[in-house]
C-alpha cells in the first residue's frame, strides 16, 4: 500500500513539474531571436499576416500560453510550423517508435555488455583482464558518439562493407546495429565501472564474507547474494542513462538519418517550429519523469532498506 | 602488463593505416558498367538521391527551397517543362502564342495531358491553381513570384479577389494570361512549382492533407508512392503521364540528408547514387580519389558582401566602399580558400543567356594595382593607420562562410589596416538581424536565380524590394529597372539591365566575390544527369546503367 501511495504521489508531484518545464520552454523558445517566418525570400506582408494569424502569434504571450496549455490537455500538441501538412502529434507519433527502440536496444545492450564486462573485471580485481577491460571501458567513455558514429561507419560500412551506413529502411535490424553500438557504448563503459566498483565493495562486504565462510560454492555465493546488491547502483543510474541515452540519440538519429525524435528536436529548434520544439520538449518530459518513476519504484522491489513512506 | 595493451592499441593502429596504403583512398571503384555494349540498361531502375533537409510541404503553391522543388519537378509538371540541360520545352502546353505587346499569352494545353488518376488536365485546372497561388488565405511563400500576372500583386495583398486574376479558360484547353507588362522570362517562371496546377477535386476534398501520398493526385512523370517524414520520400512511375513512354526509372528516392559528411559516407557506402552536397573540407580528399564522379558546373548563383547604406560608415561613404571591394583578391577566395571551381565575380548578375554585367575598370588590373587605388581611396574617405577602420562582417554560420570572412579581414588588414571583428550568427538569427537592417555593418549575401533572366538578381536592389538588405535606394536605378519591364525580349531591354547594373556597381552597395558553382558527385552508372545554370534535374531523364564487379584478383 505503501508503494502505491508513493506512486500517487510522485505522478501528483509530477504536474507542477511539468507545468513549470512547458512555461520555461515556451518563454526560452519564444525568446529566441529569428522567427518561424523568416526566409531567404522575405513574404510579403500580407501573407506574413496571415501567417501569424493562423498560428495565434499576434496574441500576447500570456494569452498563447494559456490556450496552448489548454490545447494539450486535450492532446493537441498544434500544427507544425515547419511541415505544414503535419500536426505536431502525428509527427511526435510516428518519430517516438523509432526513437524508443533505438533507446531501448541501447539500454539494454548498455546493460549487457556493461554488466558483464563490469563482472569480469571485478571478479579478476587487478588482473591484466581487469585492466584491459577497464582501459576500453575508458576510452569508450571518453570519445562521444559523434566521434564514435562516423568511425564505426568508416570501419564498417566503407572499409569491411557489411552493414549499412544509414537510413532506417522500416526498423531492418542491420539498419539499428551501428547506431545501437553507437547510442550504447558510452553507457556500457560508465555501467561497466559503476558494476565493478559496485561488486567489489559488496565482495568485501561482511555479509559475502560470512557466506564464503559457510563454505557456499562460489558461483552460488555471486549468483545469489552479490549480484542483486551490486546492481542497485546501475539500477539507480538507469534514470540519468535514459536521458543520456535521449541526448546522445539526437545526435545519433542526425548522423544516421533516422526519422527519430531526436532529429525533429533539432531540425524544430533550427526552423524556429515553436509548437514542434516545445511538443517533443514536453513528452520528453514525460518520458524522464515517467521513468524516473519506474526506476525508485522497481528499487523498492529489489532493495526492501528503502522504504517509500515519508 | 600495461605495455601490453599499449601494444595492442598500437597494432590496431597500425593495422589501419596499413589498409589505408594499400588502398590509400578506400574507395569502392571495381565496377564495370554498362555490360558489353556500354550503354546496357540495370533490371532494377531505382534511383536513390540525398535531398537536403526535409521539404516541409509538398504543396507546390506553399512549398519553400530546393528541397520540395527537387521533388515537386518530379510528380508534377507546368505548362512549361524542362530539359536535363536546363532549356525550357512545352510541358502541358503543347504551345503557345505570345501577343505583340508581350502581354497576352494563350496556351494549347495538351491533349493527352492526365492527372494520376486518369482525370484530363484541363485550362481549368490551370485557372484554379494560379487563383490559388496567389490566393493569401492559402499562405504561399512564394506568391509575390506571380506579380507579373495581371491584378496578382493585388490579391496577394488582399485589395482584390482572387477571381479577379488575369488567367482565363477559353477553351477546355485553351489558357489565357494576361500580364501587368511584358515580362520575357514570363515562360521560364511557368516551370516554377508555384505555377504547377493541382487536382481541384482532392484538394476541395482533403484540404491540406491532399499531400498525403494515398490523397495525392499529380500530373507528372513520377507519383509519390511513399512519404515517411525525416526518413525518405519514393516516387514511382507516373502510368498516365503523357510521356510516360520515355521514362526510364522506376523509383526514386529522395533521402532527407542535412548533414554533409554523413551524406558522403552514405555516398561512399553505396546506399546513394547522387548527391548535390559536398562537404568542402573533403573536396581535396574526393579530388583526390573520386575525380571522375566529381561534376562541377556553373551555378546561377551569386556571393557577396553588402554594405548597409542606412548607417555610418559605409552610407554616402562612397571611396571607402570601392575602396574595401578592390582590396579583396578574388582569386585567393575561388582559388585556396574554396577552391571547386568557383568564379571570381566583379559583377553582381552571373552571365546568362545573351546576358552579360560590364566589370569595373579596375576588374582588369593586377591585384597590386587594385591595392594601391584601394589604399589611395582608404585615405580619400578619412582614415589611415593612425586612424584605422574598425568594422563588423556578420555571416551565418558555416565553415565556408568563416574561411572566405577570415580571408577578406586579413586581406583589409593588410592592404588596408582595416581591423574587422567577424560575427556568426545562427541562420534564423542572421536572416533577422540582415531584414532589422540595426546593426549591421557589412552583411554576407547569397543568392540563387529563380529563372533564368538577370532580372531575378536586378530586382533585389529596387528600393521597395523586401531583400534589399543594404538599402541601396537609387531612383535612377528603379527607373532603368521600370523601363526594362516595360520592354518585350531583346537587346533594348538587357541594355536597361546592363546599365542599371553598373550604375549599381558605380554606387557600389554590394561587393561582388565570387558566382557559385553547383558540385556533384554521381555514379559511373547514373547517365542523364547533366550541369545546368539553375541546377534542376528531373528523374525523368535519368537511366541506371547495368553494374557488375571487377573479378577481383
Amino acid at each position: 500500500m505503501t508503494n502505491l501511495k508513493f506512486i500517487f504521489g510522485r505522478l501528483a508531484g509530477a504536474i507542477p513539474t511539468l507545468l513549470v518545464l512547458i512555461c520555461f520552454a515556451f518563454f526560452l523558445v519564444k525568446s529566441a531571436p529569428g522567427g518561424p517566418f523568416d526566409f531567404e525570400r522575405s513574404l510579403p506582408e500580407e501573407v506574413e499576416k496571415n501567417l501569424r494569424e493562423a498560428y495565434n502569434l499576434d496574441d500576447p504571450l500570456y494569452l498563447q500560453l494559456t490556450k496552448y496549455v489548454g490545447s494539450i490537455l486535450t492532446g493537441d500538441f498544434g500544427p507544425s510550423f515547419q511541415y505544414r501538412d503535419y500536426t505536431v502529434t502525428e509527427l511526435i507519433m510516428s518519430g517516438f517508435p523509432v526513437s524508443l527502440r533505438l533507446g531501448v536496444a541501447a539500454i539494454f545492450l548498455a546493460l549487457i555488455l556493461g554488466g558483464t564486462i563490469g563482472t569480469i573485471a571485478a571478479l579478476n580485481q587487478n588482473s591484466r583482464l581487469d585492466y584491459s577491460v577497464m582501459f576500453f571501458g575508458m576510452v569508450g567513455i571518453s570519445i562521444p558518439n559523434f566521434v564514435m558514429a562516423p568511425l564505426l561507419v568508416l570501419i564498417f560500412s566503407i572499409a569491411l562493407n557489411i552493414l549499412p551506413a544509414g537510413g532506417y529502411a522500416n526498423g531492418a535490424p542491420l539498419h539499428m546495429i551501428l547506431p545501437v553500438v553507437a547510442l550504447a557504448l558510452p553507457q556500457a563503459a560508465y555501467i561497466a565501472r559503476l558494476t565493478r566498483g559496485s561488486m567489489i565493495e559488496v565482495l568485501n562486504s561482511n555479509f559475502v564474507r560470512t557466506t564464503r565462510a559457510q563454505g557456499l560454492p562460489l558461483n552460488t555465493i555471486i549468483f545469489k547474494h552479490v549480484l542483486k546488491p551490486t546492481f542497485l547502483p546501475v539500477i539507480s543510474y538507469l534514470g540519468p542513462a535514459t536521458a543520456a541515452i535521449i541526448t546522445g540519440s539526437v545526435v545519433v538519429e542526425q548522423i544516421f538519418g533516422l526519422p527519430g525524435l531526436g532529429r525533429y528536436f533539432v531540425q524544430g529548434a533550427l526552423n524556429r517550429d515553436y509548437t514542434l520544439v516545445m511538443g517533443v520538449v514536453i513528452f520528453y518530459g514525460l518520458l524522464i519523469i515517467g521513468f524516473n518513476l519506474i526506476v525508485d519504484t522497481v528499487y523498492g522491489f529489489i532493495d526492501p532498506r528503502i522504504k517509500h513512506n515519508r | 602488463m600495461r605495455n601490453g595493451f599499449s601494444l595492442f592499441f598500437v597494432a590496431i593502429l597500425l593495422a589501419a593505416c596499413g589498409q589505408d596504403e594499400e588502398s590509400s583512398c578506400l574507395v569502392d571503384d571495381g565496377w564495370v558498367v554498362g555490360g558489353e555494349s556500354g550503354s546496357e540498361l540495370a533490371i532494377d531502375q531505382i534511383f536513390r538521391r540525398n535531398n537536403g533537409a526535409e521539404p516541409g510541404t509538398l504543396d507546390p503553391h506553399r512549398a519553400e527551397g530546393v528541397t520540395a522543388s527537387n521533388v515537386l519537378r518530379d510528380i508534377f509538371e507546368g505548362l512549361v517543362a524542362e530539359t536535363a540541360n536546363g532549356e525550357y520545352t512545352p510541358g502541358v502546353a503543347e504551345s503557345w502564342v505570345i501577343s505583340d505587346d508581350g502581354k497576352v499569352y494563350t496556351f494549347q494545353i495538351r491533349s493527352d495531358a492526365r492527372w494520376s488518376n486518369g482525370d484530363p488536365v484541363t485550362a481549368d485546372d490551370f485557372v484554379f491553381s494560379l487563383r490559388r497561388s496567389v490566393d493569401p488565405k492559402t499562405l504561399s511563400n512564394y506568391s509575390s513570384m506571380l506579380y507579373p500576372i495581371k491584378n496578382a500583386r493585388d490579391v496577394v495583398r488582399g485589395e482584390m479577389s482572387s477571381e479577379e486574376l488575369g488567367v482565363t479558360a477559353l477553351a477546355p484547353d485553351v489558357l489565357q494570361i494576361k500580364l501587368e507588362e511584358s515580362t520575357p522570362y514570363f515562360i521560364g517562371m511557368l516551370s516554377h512549382s508555384i505555377t504547377y496546377p493541382v487536382h481541384r477535386p482532392s484538394v476541395e476534398l482533403y484540404g491540406n492533407q491532399f499531400t498525403r501520398p494515398e490523397n495525392l493526385v499529380s500530373n507528372g512523370a513520377f507519383v509519390l508512392a511513399e512519404w515517411k517524414v525525416q526518413d525518405y520520400i519514393l516516387v514511382s512511375r507516373n502510368k498516365n503521364y503523357w510521356n510516360d513512354a520515355s521514362t526510364t526509372l522506376e523509383q526514386v528516392f529522395f533521402y532527407p540528408l542535412d548533414n554533409a559528411n554523413s551524406t558522403l559516407t552514405r555516398y561512399r557506402a553505396n546506399e546513394l547514387d547522387f548527391t548535390d552536397t559536398v562537404p568542402s573540407e573533403q573536396l581535396p580528399w574526393i579530388k583526390d580519389c573520386l575525380a571522375d564522379e566529381l561534376h562541377v558546373a556553373p551555378y546561377f548563383g551569386s556571393y557577396y558582401y553588402g554594405f548597409n547604406m542606412e548607417k555610418e560608415p559605409f552610407g554616402g561613404n562612397k571611396p571607402l566602399r570601392h575602396a574595401l571591394a578592390m582590396a579583396i583578391d578574388r582569386t585567393v577566395i575561388t582559388e585556396l580558400v574554396l577552391g571547386a571551381g568557383q568564379i571570381p565575380a566583379y559583377t553582381f548578375i552571373p552571365p546568362v543567356k545573351d546576358y552579360a554585367g560590364i566589370p569595373p575598370e579596375w576588374a582588369t588590373w593586377t591585384q597590386e594595382d587594385r591595392n594601391k587605388k584601394a589604399r589611395e581611396l582608404y585615405r580619400e574617405a578619412g582614415y589611415d593607420e593612425a586612424n584605422p577602420l574598425a568594422i563588423e562582417v556578420v555571416y551565418n554560420t558555416s565553415e565556408n562562410h568563416k574561411r572566405v570572412a577570415l580571408a577578406i579581414a586579413s586581406m583589409w588588414k593588410q592592404t588596408l589596416g582595416v581591423e574587422t571583428a567577424l560575427r556568426n550568427q545562427e541562420w534564423k538569427v542572421f536572416l533577422e538581424t540582415r531584414r532589422l537592417k540595426e546593426d549591421t555593418e557589412i552583411f554576407r549575401g547569397g543568392w540563387i536565380g529563380d529563372y533564368d533572366d538577370p532580372y531575378t538578381f536586378s530586382e533585389l536592389l529596387h528600393s521597395e524590394n523586401e531583400m534589399n538588405h543594404s538599402g541601396f535606394a537609387n531612383e535612377d536605378y528603379d527607373a532603368l529597372l521600370k523601363s526594362a519591364s516595360e520592354k518585350s525580349a531583346g537587346a533594348e531591354r538587357l541594355k536597361d539591365l546592363q546599365d542599371a547594373e553598373s550604375l549599381m556597381l558605380e554606387t557600389m552597395p554590394v561587393i561582388p566575390l565570387y558566382f557559385y558553382v553547383s558540385q556533384h558527385l554521381i555514379k559511373p552508372w547514373i547517365v542523364g544527369l547533366e550541369g545546368n545554370a539553375l541546377d534542376h534535374h528531373q528523374s525523368k531523364y535519368i537511366k541506371i546503367l547495368k553494374r557488375e564487379r571487377l573479378p577481383s584478383d
